[in-house]
């Protein structure tokens, strides 16, 4: 990618300042220049880190599978070539959006033409008793995965707090590293509302193969323990000994500065279908942002690399003053053990689900309609069937339920040609 | 180090060294090979890390695993040298691997 000039004749902002050097922050650096944006270009983010992956971390990484070097999108050289100006270890402190100028904790200010704020979500921190005891931990950064790393050995009996798929994921990693793992989920199941039951059975078996217990139903009370912690005391008082404990309860988006400098924020910085905030020249996108979706009509905010992506996407042309609002179909995929879950679509308001293939067999696929619309396909080693649905959602195809039934039939097949009635 | 070509998809020849034991992928993506990418990071779920493989080369490949060929199947104008480059992992052997990048990916 070479930097073509900056047209004389469009009225390019000048200076772009992007918050946050995460998933989304990497992203707008990327397609600004790949639009020909030639103007100053700072990216301020608050781990020192250049711009890295998150997924490995409760995979790969975490296993020691991939190496630090692995984790970054791009290296060095890429930023220094595309005039990239990177203040990493650094945090943006007060935003005046009056006179379009952030603050850096070491107290320079800069203007900006045009803000991206992409701040990311920081996980929730459980307010029981003993939550600040040594080996109690999150993740969400390379360094807390460090830390759980340096804090585990073969045999470790680890507490997962959550059954996410953050906390499954680390279950599953922690697990092949020889621990032994429990998780505790507050819910009936584990995956509750985010994967079908026909998933969220195959995860859970593949755990308990595995030899991880898992207990559902009850939440925790407390963590014992004299400055380490020793025990969790669940609801129902059961009592589970631990030398490690990672909580995986979930994130929330980080909003203060955007907050404090008067943005509208509700669960996110709320933005519309152009990534745009109340504010014509700030912007945000990824994790810290709730969309006005156009597909689906509603506010949304999604936590994944696909959104992050995306959004940083539609954020950075519509900074250069491109018009295309985000329509994308979302998706998600997660790993555990050799398992992949590849989910694409939203299944919310579905009024139909249809299950594809034999889930003892281990391999199907999940699909969610609504009006005879698919709306959503959860695929479980199955990457066919999940290609296939995201291009019939993508169409907003309707769908024939009996075929898509018959895993005979291919996905793609299922489809019902537009005029036909049935 | 093994030596990689991309054409991307505007005919612009891309060459570099890369180190073993990472991927196909990778390279790409650290010097910003356009048309590539690689929403998953190598997960083997977003199939935007497509390549044509040189049909020289094809055979010096270890074949697609089932969830790279069923990825496959339904990207963007698949044809028989498609591969998801961050499935292919590179090795001394694989020195001058040459790929091109399609139009689009999905
Ligand atoms: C362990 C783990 C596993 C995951 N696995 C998957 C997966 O398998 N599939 C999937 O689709 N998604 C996965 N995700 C989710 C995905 O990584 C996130 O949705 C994505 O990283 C969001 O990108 P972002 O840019 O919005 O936020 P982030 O990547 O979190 O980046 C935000 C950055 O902004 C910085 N920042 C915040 N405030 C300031 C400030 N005031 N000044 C400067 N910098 C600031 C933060 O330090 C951070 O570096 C996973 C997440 C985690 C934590
Ligand atoms: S990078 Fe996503 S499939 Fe290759």
């Amino acid at each position: 990618m070479t930097r073509p000039a900056i047209h004389e004749d469009s009225t390019p902002p000048g200076t772009v300042v992007i918050v946050g050097g995460g998933q989304a922050g990497a992203q707008a650096v990327d397609s600004l220049r790949r639009a020909g944006f030639g103007g100053r270009l700072v990216l301020i983010g608050a781990e020192a880190t250049l711009p890295y992956q998150r997924p490995p971390l409760s995979k790969k990484y975490l296993q020691g599978e991939l190496a630090a070097e692995r984790l970054p999108f791009r290296h060095r050289a890429f930023y220094d070539e595309h005039d990239v100006e990177l203040e990493l270890g650094r945090r943006a402190v007060q935003l005046d959006v009056a006179a379009s100028v952030v603050e850096l904790d070491d107290g320079r200010r800069l203007d900006y033409h045009r803000l991206l704020l992409c701040l990311g979500a920081t996980p929730r921190r459980p307010s029981w008793p003993g939550a600040n005891l040594a080996g109690v931990h999150v993740l969400r950064t390379v360094e807390d995965a460090d830390a759980i790393r340096a804090d585990v050995r073969s045999g470790s009996r680890v507490v997962i707090v959550g059954g996410g798929y953050v906390g499954l994921e680390t279950a599953a990693t922690l697990r092949a590293m020889g621990c032994e793992v429990t998780v505790v989920e507050a819910a009936e199941r584990i995956l509750n509302r985010v994967a079908s039951p026909e998933s969220a059975a195959h995860f859970g078996a593949r755990h308990r193969e595995h030899g991880v217990r898992i207990r559902c139903g009850t939440g925790v009370a407390r963590f014992e323990g004299a400055t380490r912690v020793a025990r969790v005391v669940l609801g129902d008082g059961t009592t589970l000994e631990s030398d490690v404990v990672v909580v995986g309860i979930g994130a929330a988006p980080v909003t203060e500065l955007a907050a404090r400098a008067g943005l509208p924020c509700d669960d996110g910085v709320l933005v519309d279908a152009h990534c745009r905030t109340a504010d014509a020249r700030v912007f945000a996108a990824g994790d810290c942002a709730r969309q006005e979706s156009t597909r689906y009509g509603r506010r949304l905010r999604l936590e994944s690399v696909d959104n992050a992506f995306e959004q940083a996407k539609t954020a950075a042309a519509a900074m250069l003053g491109a018009a295309a609002p985000h329509d994308r179909v979302p998706w998600f995929w997660s790993d555990q053990y050799q398992d992949k879950l590849l989910i694409v679509g939203l299944a919310e308001g579905h009024d139909r689900r249809v299950l594809r293939g034999d889930p003892q067999s281990g391999s199907f696929s999940v699909s969610y309609l609504k009006d005879g619309e698919l709306i959503a396909v959860e695929a479980v080693n199955h990457s066919k069937d999940y290609m296939a649905g995201r291009k019939l959602i993508a169409e907003r195809a309707r769908v024939d339920p009996a075929a898509l039934a018959d895993p005979r039939v291919e996905m793609k097949d299922a489809r019902i040609a537009p005029g036909t009635s049935h | 180090m093994p030596r990689v070509v991309f054409l991307e998809p505007d005919g612009r020849r891309r060459e570099f060294s890369v180190p073993a034991g990472t991927t196909l992928m990778e390279a790409a993506r650290q010097h910003g090979v356009d048309g590539i990418l690689a929403q998953c990071g190598g997960a083997c779920a977003c199939a935007t890390c497509h390549v044509y493989v040189d049909p020289a080369w094809l055979a010096r490949l270890p074949a697609r695993e089932d969830m790279e060929a069923g990825m496959l199947e339904n990207a963007w104008e698949p044809r028989p040298n498609s591969r998801l480059s961050c499935q292919i992992h590179l090795t001394e052997d694989l020195d001058g691997l040459t790929v091109s990048v399609p139009e689009r990916q999905g």
